[in-house]
């Protein structure tokens, strides 16, 4: 029985890896096929690194990523603490759901309310076309709020009220209460926010195939265009770099996360 | 002691309301406004009547997306079960395993299953090789299926696995002493106990599978078109933004219904059922 | 100590939007804003002369004044017509296709061409495309400067496909090769199939004959594997597919990396077309635009470009180059007759439709794609799913509330 339940782990595990294998290899493949092998080289590497437009669209992704993060995480993090303090029970559940609308919208409907959002204004400010990095900003620091509020306002909900009226009582003002005290305890929620909304940015197609134009491409908006069209070799180098990168960040991760672990387990002893 | 909230606290919200009026509230609104105006801007129901010969479509759809859920969740649980019972010190690496798809872009994932499948792709040259006649896989429905299940089977799996791991262990214990055996622990015990994880990932699984565009586009090349791919082209190609907006709302409605519906099958709480 | 570390996050926060979202307002250059067709520019890849770099080095070299060229590309005419149109870019150089152009003069789009600035318009042959007669779309000829022009014909694989077959589009219908047959995914060149196989017009105003086309496109779909545009490089290389009509010029690339490939025209006629630079009305720098045409039609330029994107030149300067002659037997030794030796083949252009004309094709396309073949085992699978989990909805749902009675009750007793 257990034999048997091993081997239909490893099977589906196989499958679900032999196409991104099949990529792998091929990214080392010396001639331009995906079924002959021709020999090993790092010819598709080398074109990779001389194509200036999947360079620009790499920079375009990360300056999104970083840009639309920072910004859901500012708004996000501001948003939780009014969250938290608001009394109005309505209020509250009403942003709380309209907040999450797109988490549970499929990604097209997102994508193309959005598109629909920026055409109809664009028209009728006399803007013109205004799809591109603006809007892109603005699609994507909207997809990932949610994700952000969701990671900072346990943090909030879990924070010891009393610390903070310690704090005002030793004459704190409030600001300064929030700074010094409970910012501190909500950090890990902040950060973890903003990973996650870095990583959602990188990772979006969908909606930014609706809300962007040509002359600002990302790294999924490049990858799609190859597939669509002539794909150079060079695209499976760079899927291969991708798939390489996503490892070893979640190695990392999960090598932190085992030390932290540790740490704090051989904390708990000491004590 | 009713604490007197300070001027930050009052407006810490405001941005981000702000934010969600205009970005998440306004943009709805417009798929709504479009829906029900035609090209010179005066109301009208022509695009929801148009509809009607979009039907067929909205059925071929929902029948993939439950096929291919119902796949993965035949595909998945099994799984999940399987890598919860292993060792503490193996289930981290199966995790590793199983989020790194999740994290590599499903259009590299979609493209190159499209690729291994191709007519001339790797697993035909094999076929050939060893003198069997070739497959055309790329371009049927069944391909779709197959793109659908292999893309969003770690959704399904995860949520699950996550539920069966959080799984009181004596509760297994109590169905163990009572005298079941393995298939009936599983089956009377742990299957109805994870019904929350199940739902969460037949959701998971559903809203993306109905909603694809990339999927039916590469692995059915063209043949098919999924409500997806009839919403794309209204925006990305034919300019005709009223019929699309109206697409995109149909499709919106059932979805949220759909997951209501799941949710008050997940609510009855796993517990009563068994008893 | 919080407050500097937010403060710090928002400076970063700052920084990071500067340098991308900042216009980059840089000294005295001027910038030609270039927007063609995707790989539609010898761009130094693969030892190729990169053509906009050496445009740049010429102007400052000639003019004294430094230019950047700043290229970007779509993919259809459609997209192009929508960035122009909507008035938000401001491009100075646009390369349409011929019925795309006769709409943008109608509309006012295009710039009236001072020709002083593009002598090099002398080499152009326009014999070749419009024999006698002026350029249908811009009857005057001061609006646009042909870049290349082509023609579309049937691609196939030399081991899939029998010889005695060829010579017609009646091949794409044939069921012999059904599954291995590819047609265009956009709605004018795969109409254009049809039309051209029923004998029609692919420019007839009859709502009917479109209507008998869409009748046989849809007898095709079944055969069809795919309707693709771009993606048809790879199906053909590789050998996924048989069949595939195509531009001439594609034709060359594919068979590069597939020499089992072959073209031939269809004998009841083909479309040509033509690429042309424009100056949009929007140009900020005329006169650069004009020049950087000129530069295009200069022999090395020229040449560069018909050897990268391998489309047939209207230029004479590249005719009657030896290399670019030698070049081409190369690359397919039949390379000069399937671009220049169309004579024989009855060639129509494709026109501007009038606009509820062009709807009514667009809603005759939408009909044919979402047309999809009736896959019963997949709905009958649904069925059973969406059949199954309702009656284990309903059984679990009345044990449980039959348990909740029993549970009662005994609670009660």
């Amino acid at each position: 029985m257990k034999i048997l339940s091993r081997t239909y782990m490893w099977v589906v595990f196989a499958l679900l890896y032999a196409p991104i294998l099949v990529l792998v290899i091929f990214s080392f493949n010396d001639g331009g096929s995906l079924s002959a092998y021709t020999g090993f080289s790092f010819r598709w590497y080398g074109e990779l690194f001389r194509d200036q437009v999947a360079l620009q669209s790499l920079k375009n992704s990360f300056f999104l990523a970083a840009s639309s993060s920072l910004l859901a995480t500012v708004i996000g993090t501001f948003a939780a603490l009014g969250l938290d303090r608001m009394r109005n029970r309505y209020v509250k559940g009403a942003v709380n759901s309209v907040t999450n609308i797109p988490m549970m919208n499929p990604d097209i409907v997102t994508g193309v309310s959005m598109m629909l959002l920026f055409v109809a204004l664009g028209g009728m400010l006399g803007l013109g076309d205004v799809l591109g990095k603006w809007t892109m900003l603005i699609a994507h620091t909207t997809f990932s709020l949610p994700y952000v509020i969701l990671s900072v306002m346990p943090r909030f909900k879990q924070f010891d009220k009393t610390l903070r009226e310690a704090a005002l009582d030793l004459g704190c003002t409030p600001a300064q209460s929030f700074f010094k005290v409970e910012l501190p305890a909500i950090v890990p929620g902040i950060v973890s926010g903003l990973v996650m909304a870095f990583t959602l940015s990188l990772d979006d197609f969908v909606i930014s195939h609706f809300v962007s134009s040509p002359d600002f491409q990302t790294l999924p908006l490049y990858i799609y265009n190859q597939t669509a069209h002539n794909v150079k070799y060079s695209m499976y180098a760079l899927c291969t770099l991708i798939i390489a990168t996503i490892l070893v960040l979640l190695l990392a991760v999960n090598f932190a996360g085992s030390v932290g672990d540790r740490t704090k387990r051989r904390r708990e002893a000491l004590k | 002691m009713k604490q007197k909230r300070s001027l930050l606290e009052k407006a810490a919200a405001v941005p981000h309301m702000v934010w969600i009026v205009l970005f998440i509230l306004g943009p709805l609104l417009f798929v709504l406004y479009f829906a029900f105006t035609d090209t010179k801007g005066s109301f009208s129901f022509s695009n929801i009547e148009l509809l009607t010969s979009y039907s067929h479509i909205f059925f071929l759809s929902i029948c993939f997306a439950l096929v291919a859920t119902a796949f993965c969740l035949l595909i998945g649980y099994p799984l999940a079960f399987v890598m919860a019972r292993a060792k503490p010190s193996s289930q981290k690496l199966l995790m590793l395993l199983l989020m790194l798809p999740m994290w590599i872009s499903l259009l590299i994932r979609t493209y190159s299953l499209m690729t291994l499948l191709d007519n001339g792709g790797l697993v035909n040259s094999l076929l050939t090789a060893m003198g069997l006649d070739t497959v055309s896989i790329v371009g049927t429905g069944g391909a779709v299926i197959l793109g659908m299940v292999y893309d969003f089977l770690p959704y399904m799996v995860l949520p699950i696995y996550t539920s069966i791991s959080k799984l009181d262990k004596r509760y297994l214990e109590a169905a163990a002493d009572l005298g079941c055996n393995g298939f009936q622990t599983l089956f009377r015990v742990v299957l109805p106990l994870t019904v929350p994880g199940i739902v969460s990932g037949i959701t998971m699984v559903f809203v993306p599978s109905i909603s694809t565009f990339y999927i039916s586009q590469k692995l059915g090349g063209g043949n098919f078109d999924l409500i997806g791919d009839t919403i794309e082209r209204q925006f990305k190609y034919a300019s005709t933004y009223h019929i699309g907006a109206a697409i995109s709302l149909v499709m919106m409605i059932l979805i949220l219904i759909s997951i209501a519906v799941m949710n008050r099958f997940s609510d009855g709480d796993g517990e009563e059922m068994i008893v | 100590m919080k407050k500097t570390i937010t403060v710090c996050l928002l400076l970063c926060m700052l920084a990071l939007f500067l340098p991308v979202f900042a216009s980059c307002g840089g000294g005295d250059v001027v910038t030609l804003y270039v927007y063609n067709w995707g790989e539609y520019v010898s761009d130094g890849t693969e030892g190729s002369l990169d053509v906009n770099a050496a445009f740049e080095e010429w102007y400052e070299r000639e003019y004294g004044v430094r230019v950047k060229v700043n290229y970007s590309t779509y993919s259809s005419n459609e997209d192009m017509y929508a960035k122009i149109s909507s008035g938000a870019a401001n491009y100075d150089i646009v390369i349409p296709s011929d019925y795309m152009i006769a709409r943008m003069i109608e509309e006012g789009l295009l710039r009236e061409l001072d020709l002083a600035n593009i002598p090099n318009v002398e080499y152009i042959d326009y014999s070749l495309m419009f024999g006698d007669e002026m350029p249908y779309y811009d009857p005057t000829n001061s609006y646009s400067v042909p870049y290349t022009y082509g023609t579309v014909g049937i691609i196939y694989n030399t081991t899939m496909v029998d010889e005695a077959d060829l010579g017609s589009w009646d091949i794409m219908w044939n069921e012999k090769y059904a599954g291995n047959v590819l047609q265009f995914n956009n709605s004018r060149d795969a109409f254009a199939t049809a039309l051209f196989k029923l004998g029609y017009s692919v420019n007839t105003e009859n709502e009917q004959e479109w209507r008998d086309a869409l009748a046989l496109l849809m007898l095709q779909k079944p055969i069809v594997q795919g309707y693709v545009m771009d993606e048809v490089f790879n199906k053909m290389e590789n050998g996924s597919a048989a069949i595939a009509p195509y531009y001439a010029g594609d034709f060359f690339t594919m068979y590069a990396d597939n020499e089992d490939l072959a073209f031939c025209y269809p004998e009841e006629g083909t479309n040509v077309f033509v690429d042309a630079m424009c100056v949009p009305t929007s140009s900020q720098n005329p006169e650069i635009a004009e020049r950087y045409i000129n530069f295009m039609l200069s022999g090395e330029a020229a040449i560069a470009n018909a050897e990268y994107i391998c489309y047939a030149s209207p230029n004479r300067l590249v005719l009657e180059d030896e290399d670019y002659r030698a070049t081409m037997e190369e690359i397919h030794p039949d390379a000069m007759k399937i671009l220049y030796g169309t004579e024989d083949i009855p060639m129509e252009f494709y026109e501007n439709l009038p606009e509820e004309h062009l709807m009514m094709v667009n809603s005759l396309w939408e009909e044919l794609k979402i047309e999809s073949p009736i896959n019963t085992s997949i709905i009958v699978m649904a069925g059973a799913i969406l059949g199954t989990s309702v009656g284990a909805g309903v059984y679990f749902a009345v044990r449980a509330r039959k348990r909740r009675k029993i549970v009662a009750t005994l609670w009660h007793n």
